[in-house]
C-alpha cells in the first residue's frame, strides 16, 4: 500500500520574497570588480591601504616637498604652455609701458607677456617660484631631521642616497628655473656660473663653450636649460622621488621611541582613512599656503630688473637661498690665482665654488658608511634615535649648519651691511674670522646640551620627577618629594641602546689565527670621539634599587606622594599607543 | 564825524594822530615796497655774499677751512659749485653730526634762505654746477619712448651701486648707495652732476639734460607702479628665501604640529 506522500505546506522555493534591495554602491562595484579582474588591485589595496604609519609632525616635512613638487608640475605646465625659451632678439610691444620698445630676449619677452598679459600668470608664476622656494627648503628640513634621528641607518642607507641625489637635483632644477626668463637677475646668476665653470683647472674654458656653444651668453643657454628645466630634471626627479616613496613603504617608517614600540614594530595608524584624510588635507593645505604667497608677496619682479644685457648689474644680485651659501664662500675667499704656462688656476672661484658644492654631497652620501663603520653597528634601526641621545652625531651636524649658516649670511653681506648699517667689509671679516671659531664652539655647546639631556633624563629615571613639595621629616629635614615616573615615560627615557665603544685589537685569535675582527688604531680613535663620551642609561639594578629605595622613603615619611605603576624591570612592560594599531616589520 | 571834531583839541589828540600817520606810513611802505629776493641788484647780491661767508665760517669751516680751501677732515669746497651746497645741504647730509663713512641723510636745520646764501658763497669761490632749474629736469613732458629709455640709462649707470629700482647698496667700509625711493627730482639731478660722497659725476658729456630727465622719469613711473603683492623689502631673493622659510615652511610646520597631533598621540 502506498503511504500518503506528505505535503507540506510551503517551502522556501515556493515562497514569494522580495529580492534584496540592491546596495547603494552597487553600481560602482561592477565597474571596480571589471577593473580588478584586470588590474588585481584589490589585494594590492587591501595589503597597503591597511599599511600603519607613525604619527609626528616631523614626519611630514618630506610631504611638503612632495606637495610641493605637485604644485610645481601643475604651475609649470601652465608656464609651458606660454613660455617661449628663445633667445632671438625682439622689441617689447606688450602692455608693460616702462619697457616698450626696448630690445630683449623672446624668453624675457614672454615672461613678461605671462605676467601682464595672460590671466593668472603673474599669480602662476609666483606659485611657481615660491614653491620652488618651498620645495628646497622642506627637501633641506626633511634631511636635517632624517639626520638628527638617525633615520639614515641601516636598512636606509640607499634611500639616504636618493635623498641626496634629490637634493643635488633640486638645487640644479631651481638653478635652471630661474635662468630661464633671461632677465638681468637671472643672467647674472648665469654669468656667475658660467665663472665657475671657466674656472675648472685646464679645461675650464672648453667646458665653457661646451655648455653655451661658445662665448657667454650666446643663443643657446636658455633652450638648454630649458630642456634641462622641464624635461631632463624633472623626470629624473620623479623616478627619484617613486623610488624613495617606494622603499619608504618596503622599509615601513620609522617611529619615534614610545611605549610599544620596538624595532620589529610599527604604531600608527592605517594609510586608508586616517593618513589619507591627513595627507589628502595636508596637500590642500600646502597648495592653499602657495597660493596665498604667489597672491600676496612679489617675488622675482622681472620686469623691475629688465632684460639681461651683460653690461649692466643691479647691487644686490643674490641667487635663490639654495645657491646662497656658494655665492657667500666665493664673496669672502680671499683672491687667489695662478699662472702656469698659459694656463690659468682660479683657485678663489674653483675651491669656494665647484669644490664646495662636491664636498657637501660628497659628505652627505657618505656620512650613514661613516657612522656605521665607525659603530661597527650592523643591526636594523626601525626605532630613532632623540638627537641627545646621539650626542656625537648631533653636535657634528649642528657645526656643520652654522659653517652653512655663515656662509649663507656672507652670500647677503652687502645686504646685511645696508639694513644693520655696518661696514660690508666689517661683516666680510667678521666671517672669515667666525668660520675657523664658530663650529668648533658649535660642535662643543650642542655635545653639552646633548649631555646635559641625558643626565637630566637618568637623572629623572632614579629620582622620579619633581614635584615642588617640600617634604619636613619627623626628625627635622627638609627634602623635595619627587613622584613615580609614568611607565610610559620610563620606558621612553631608558628604551636607547649604548653601542660599545670599539677597542683596536690587531684582529688575531689567540692562536694567531684572523677572526675577522680586526679594528685599526684610527678606527678605534674615531669610535672613541663618536661615543666614547656619554651618559650610561640607567641599568635595570639601578632602577630596581632606586625604586626599592623610594618605596622606604615613602614608608618613612607616611606619605603616598605618587599613585603611578613602579618600574619593576628593564625592558619595561610593554603598552600599546592607545587606539593606535600595530603592524609587524617582516 | 562829531565825536572826532569835538575831540580834536583832546591833549591825546596829536599823539594819536602822529601814530595813525606813523602806522599808515608803514602800512603804505610795506605794500609798496620792492623785495630784497627780487632785487637782483649788487648791493643785495654782496648782503647775500656777506651772509653766505658768515653762515660758513660759523657751520662748515671746522673741517672745510675758513675760505672752504679744505682740511685734512673735509675736501676742499672750491669749484664745487651751488648744486653741491644745495644737494648737501638741503638733504641734510651737511653738515655731519660726526665723522663717520658717508654722511647719512636728516632733516636739515637750515632754511632755504640759509642755505642759498651759502650755496652763493660757495659758487663765489670757483664757478661750479649751478642749482638746475625746473626745465632741466621736467618729466611731464616725457614720451613712453623716453621713460623706457630712462630704464636702459638707469640700468646701465645707477643700478650696479643703487640695485634694480633704486632701494640702494653697499659699498665698501660702511660706504653706501643710499635709496633713491624718496629723493626729489632736484636732487638726483644735482647728485649725478655733483657726485656726492663716493659718487661718480656725470657731466653733460656722459649723461645729457635729457637722459637725467628720462632716468628720473623712469624712477617715478617705476615707483608709482603697483608690486605683485608685498614687496617684501625690494631686496631680491636674499629677501625671498628669508620670507620663504619663514613664512612659507614656518606655516606648513605649524599645520603639520596640529596635523600631527590630530587623531593620534603625537610621537
Amino acid at each position: 500500500m502506498a503511504s500518503r506522500t506528505q505535503v507540506v505546506e510551503t517551502s522556501p522555493a515556493l515562497e514569494t520574497r522580495e529580492p534584496a534591495k540592491p546596495h547603494a554602491l552597487k553600481g560602482a562595484s561592477g565597474v571596480l570588480n571589471w577593473a580588478d579582474e584586470r588590474l588585481g588591485l584589490a589585494s594590492l589595496g587591501k595589503k597597503n591601504l591597511r599599511k600603519v604609519f607613525p604619527d609626528h609632525w616631523s614626519f611630514l616635512l618630506g610631504e611638503v616637498a612632495l606637495y610641493s613638487f605637485i604644485v610645481l608640475l601643475l604651475t609649470g605646465v601652465f608656464l609651458t604652455i606660454w613660455f617661449k625659451p628663445s633667445m632671438a632678439e625682439v622689441e617689447y610691444q606688450g602692455s608693460y609701458q616702462i619697457l616698450q620698445g626696448t630690445q630683449m630676449s623672446e624668453a624675457f619677452a614672454s615672461t613678461l607677456d605671462l605676467s601682464f598679459d595672460i590671466r593668472g600668470g603673474l599669480l602662476v608664476r609666483q606659485i611657481h617660484h615660491w614653491g620652488a622656494i618651498l620645495f628646497v627648503a622642506s627637501i633641506m628640513a626633511h634631511m636635517l631631521r632624517v639626520f638628527f634621528t638617525g633615520a639614515f641607518r641601516k636598512p636606509r642607507e640607499i634611500n639616504w642616497l636618493i635623498g641626496v641625489g634629490l637634493f643635488a637635483l633640486a638645487t640644479i632644477e631651481g638653478f635652471a628655473g630661474y635662468s630661464l626668463p633671461d632677465d638681468l637677475l637671472s643672467g647674472t646668476g648665469l654669468r656667475f656660473v658660467d665663472g665657475l665653470i671657466r674656472s675648472i683647472p685646464l679645461i675650464g674654458t672648453w667646458a665653457e663653450f661646451f655648455v653655451f656653444g661658445g662665448e657667454f651668453p650666446g643663443e643657446l643657454i636658455v633652450p638648454r636649460l630649458y630642456m634641462v628645466h622641464i624635461l631632463l630634471v624633472p623626470g629624473i626627479l620623479l623616478a627619484l622621488i617613486s623610488a624613495h616613496l617606494a622603499l619608504v613603504v618596503y622599509h615601513k617608517h620609522t617611529q619615534y621611541p614610545g611605549p610599544g614600540r620596538t624595532e620589529k614594530n610599527v604604531v600608527g595608524y592605517p594609510l586608508f582613512p586616517v593618513y589619507m584624510a591627513k595627507a589628502g588635507g595636508f596637500f590642500f593645505v600646502v597648495f592653499g599656503v602657495l597660493v596665498l604667497m604667489g597672491a600676496f608677496m612679489q617675488i622675482n619682479p622681472v620686469w623691475k630688473y629688465g632684460a639681461y644685457n651683460p653690461a649692466q648689474v643691479t647691487a644686490g644680485s643674490q641667487p635663490d637661498w639654495y645657491m646662497g651659501w656658494v655665492e657667500g664662500a666665493i664673496r669672502i675667499i680671499p683672491p687667489m690665482e695662478w699662472h702656469i704656462g698659459h694656463t690659468t688656476w682660479t683657485w678663489s672661484v674653483f675651491l669656494p665654488g665647484v669644490g664646495l658644492m662636491g664636498i657637501l654631497f660628497t659628505g652627505l652620501a657618505l656620512w650613514p658608511f661613516f657612522e656605521a663603520w665607525v659603530t661597527g653597528d650592523k643591526r636594523e634601526h626601525h626605532l630613532l634615535d632623540l638627537p641627545h641621545n646621539a650626542p656625537t652625531r648631533t653636535a657634528f651636524g649642528v657645526s656643520m649648519m652654522s659653517i652653512y649658516g655663515l656662509f649663507w649670511i656672507a652670500g647677503g653681506n652687502d645686504i646685511i651691511a645696508t639694513q644693520f648699517a655696518l661696514s660690508l667689509n666689517g661683516v666680510t671679516w667678521f666671517i672669515r674670522i667666525a668660520l675657523f671659531i664658530v663650529p668648533f664652539l658649535a660642535f662643543i655647546i650642542t655635545k653639552r646640551i646633548c649631555i646635559s639631556k641625558q643626565r637630566r633624563d637618568r637623572e629623572r629615571v632614579l629620582h622620579g620627577g619633581e614635584t615642588g613639595v617640600i617634604v619636613r621629616s619627623p626628625d627635622g629635614g627638609y627634602s623635595e618629594a619627587h613622584e613615580a615616573l609614568s611607565q610610559d615615560e620610563l620606558w621612553t627615557l631608558t628604551q636607547h641602546d649604548e653601542p660599545p665603544v670599539l677597542v683596536a685589537s690587531d684582529g688575531l685569535d689567540a692562536n694567531g689565527v684572523p677572526n675577522g675582527q680586526k679594528v685599526s688604531k684610527f678606527r678605534a680613535s674615531m669610535s672613541r670621539w663618536f661615543h666614547g663620551y656619554r651618559v650610561q642609561p640607567p641599568t635595570r639594578e639601578e632602577i630596581a634599587e632606586s625604586q626599592h629605595h623610594d618605596e622606604e622613603r615613602d614608608r618613612d615619611v607616611d606619605r603616598e606622594v605618587s599613585s603611578g605603576a613602579a618600574p619593576s624591570s628593564h625592558p619595561l612592560e610593554r603598552h600599546s599607543d592607545g587606539d593606535a594599531e600595530v603592524e609587524a616589520r617582516v | 564825524m562829531r565825536f572826532l571834531s569835538r575831540r580834536r583839541r583832546h591833549p591825546a589828540a596829536k599823539p594819536l594822530a602822529l601814530v595813525l600817520a606813523l602806522f599808515v606810513m608803514g602800512a603804505l611802505y610795506s605794500a609798496m615796497a620792492p623785495t630784497t629776493v627780487s632785487t637782483a641788484d649788487d648791493s643785495t647780491q654782496q648782503s647775500q655774499l656777506a651772509k653766505g661767508k658768515e653762515l660758513f665760517q660759523v657751520n662748515c669751516s671746522s673741517c672745510h677751512g675758513l675760505n672752504g680751501e679744505g682740511t685734512p677732515e673735509a675736501p676742499t669746497l672750491i669749484g664745487v659749485g651751488a648744486a653741491s651746497v644745495d644737494f648737501q645741504m638741503e638733504t641734510g647730509r651737511m653738515p655731519m653730526a660726526r665723522p663717520e663713512a658717508q654722511a647719512p641723510i636728516k632733516k636739515t636745520l637750515y632754511t632755504s634762505e640759509e642755505i642759498s646764501a651759502i650755496a652763493a658763497y660757495v659758487a663765489s669761490l670757483a664757478p661750479g654746477p649751478k642749482i638746475p632749474s625746473k626745465e632741466q629736469y621736467d618729466t611731464s613732458k616725457l614720451s613712453q619712448e623716453q621713460i623706457a629709455r630712462g630704464g636702459e640709462l638707469f640700468r646701465t649707470n645707477c643700478s650696479a651701486c643703487h640695485n634694480f629700482e633704486g632701494r640702494g647698496g653697499a659699498l665698501p667700509n660702511g660706504r653706501y648707495a643710499p635709496s633713491l625711493m624718496k629723493t626729489s627730482d632736484k636732487h638726483i639731478y644735482e647728485a649725478i652732476r655733483t657726485g656726492p660722497q663716493q659718487m661718480p659725476v656725470f657731466a653733460q658729456g656722459s649723461l645729457s639734460d635729457d637722459d637725467v630727465t628720462e632716468i628720473i622719469g623712469y624712477l617715478n613711473t617705476l615707483h608709482d607702479e603697483p608690486n605683485g603683492g608685498f614687496d617684501l623689502g625690494g631686496f631680491g631673493p636674499v629677501g625671498e628665501g628669508l620670507w620663504g622659510w619663514v613664512l612659507g615652511l614656518g606655516s606648513l610646520v605649524l599645520v603639520a604640529v596640529w596635523l600631527a597631533k590630530k587623531g593620534a598621540r603625537a610621537r
